[in-house]
């Protein structure tokens, strides 16, 4: 009796370790559950949000950086205009703004260099679990902005830049809580030179708050936006939509 | 009934007077205890899987506020394939960051209230106090050795209280261990580190708090080993009665107490 219920036991263990394992792949394709964990991304940004403000991300001393920045994600652009613009160190580049704005810019890198400028010492998280600690120059993102000067309906700030995930061009976005963020800056410089191809030259987006992963590289044109929603996968971000990483990448 | 569970304890080598055919019923568990170890048994499974698989995907610590290829690692699983944790233990079994990330980051939810639900419960209850902390004469050298020999024996008195040992474990990693995973938790997240510096600094760099969250992974899965093993050791059945309906029936002592 004990023997056959000690054996019922492991057999009914054993079977539900078998049906654990098959079970947690099942678990983690059901778009039901996805849907519900995906809900903690609101909760995150939300308590983050309030937990945080508007705080800034510690800045750090030139001897507290990494000897060497890892570069990761897209490190060179096929596209053959961008490489031509690369080749002359991108004097006759322009940034476009556009979208929900009042007035739409075209902007040289030179004007960018120009403008009230910021610097930051500060630590880029890989989404992988990796940190390096870099300088960034460049001018607020909401200096730009408010020269183009944003329409009542604009809600988000897409970046679309010269590379390519998985075949789609690679853009991104963030809200415009972020993006008034003082040090929300796009850098076209970094460690004290101008920004390396392999970290995104002529532009990449620094969003402090916010994993490696949502700091556009190669920025080419930001478009405001009433909605995510229309824009390639709709997730806002090409690592978003191909994937699944989260839009809210604050932790 | 009866007699089959003294004759289980008999042959699982527990209780003194397991001769006998007296029993008695204790209390052995709060129904808040129960609840909270059933949870935690779906959520820490959930958290570690998806957190090795995390894991797999920059399978090198450091210590400090930067770590990343270029700067030396204290461990460096990135050898071979580079995926040090295999499919079976991980969640989802096939390497996806961006899965095992959504999992971690909302089950991350319900392990904080579970761990501060908890400790607020067995804070203003007096758990912590009656069940948990030692008394003054358990910690005293004799009686620590004694407790262990007869651990070492796999004897475990059959009393309604934790043992000295239990108690220290658990006290560990009630306040120490899961409250830390929590915070080296938070402590890895950038916004969190702009809001809450002095937290970042104490855990030592966004990497060391990487690391004590792993450290403290390990230790937390040392003690899930260790705590099954003494589960098997003192009766599976018994205790898993104990921990579903928080009675355990154990051999009565002295005269005639039934």
């Amino acid at each position: 009796m004990i023997v056959n219920r000690r054996k019922l036991l492991g057999m009914g263990a054993a079977g539900a370790g078998g049906l654990l394992l098959g079970g947690c792949d099942a678990l983690n394709a059901d778009p039901a559950v996805r849907g519900r964990l995906a809900g903690a991304e609101e909760l995150t940004m939300r308590a983050q949000r309030l937990l945080v403000g508007d705080a800034l991300a510690r800045e750090f001393a030139e001897r507290d950086m990494s000897p060497v920045f890892r570069a990761n994600g897209s490190v060179s652009v096929a596209d053959p205009v961008y490489n031509r613009h690369a080749a002359d160190g991108f004097a006759e580049w322009q940034l476009q703004v556009g979208g929900l704005v009042q007035r739409p810019l075209a902007l040289p890198l030179s004007s960018l260099k120009t403008m009230p400028q910021r610097e930051q010492i500060t630590r880029h998280d890989c989404v992988e679990g990796w940190s390096a600690i870099g300088k960034w120059q460049g001018p607020q993102l909401s200096t730009v902005l408010a020269m183009a000067g944003l329409l009542p309906a604009a809600r988000y700030v897409v970046f679309h830049c010269a590379d390519t995930l998985e075949g789609q061009p690679f853009y991104e976005s963030i809200d415009l809580i972020d993006a008034f963020h003082p040090q929300t800056i796009l850098a076209w410089r970094m460690n004290g030179r101008p920004l390396p191809i392999a970290h995104g030259a002529p532009l990449r987006l620094r969003v402090e708050r916010q994993l490696g992963y949502k700091h556009a590289k190669f920025v080419m044109r930001i478009e405001l936006r009433d909605s995510l929603s229309g824009l390639y996968g709709g997730k806002g971000g090409s690592w978003e939509d191909a994937r699944g990483y989260q839009w809210y990448a604050g932790i | 009934m009866k007699q089959q569970f003294v004759a289980a304890r008999a042959a699982s080598g527990v209780g003194k007077s397991a001769g006998s055919a007296s029993m008695r019923k204790v209390h052995r568990h709060s129904l808040a205890t129960r609840l909270w170890h059933w949870a935690n048994v779906a959520t820490m499974a959930i958290m570690l899987m998806s957190g090795l698989m995390i894991f797999n995907a920059h399978p090198r610590l450091y210590w400090g506020h930067y770590g990343a290829n270029p700067d030396p690692a204290w461990l460096d699983w990135s050898g071979g394939d580079g995926i040090p944790f295999p499919g079976w233990i991980t969640l989802p079994s096939f390497y996806s960051l961006a899965d095992a990330r959504l999992w971690h980051l909302a089950f991350a939810w319900a392990f904080a209230a579970l761990v501060a639900g908890y400790l607020v419960w067995a804070g203003l209850s007096g758990h912590l106090r009656r069940r948990i902390a030692p008394r003054l004469h358990e910690l005293a050298p004799a009686h620590l050795l004694r407790e262990a020999a007869a651990h070492a024996r796999l004897r475990f008195a059959p009393e309604a209280g934790y043992n000295t040992f239990q108690k220290l474990t658990y006290g560990a990693v009630l306040l120490v261990l899961l409250p830390g995973m929590v915070l080296t938790g938070l402590g890895m997240s950038p916004a969190i580190d702009a809001g809450y510096p002095g937290l970042v600094d104490l855990l030592g760099g966004r990497q060391s708090a990487r690391s004590l969250h792993f450290i403290g992974m390990a230790l937390l899965a040392a003690f899930f080993a260790v705590h099954t093993a003494m589960v098997l050791a003192s009766g599976l059945l018994g205790q898993l009665r104990a921990m579903v309906t928080g009675w355990q029936r154990i051999p009565a002592e002295g005269e005639g107490q039934a």
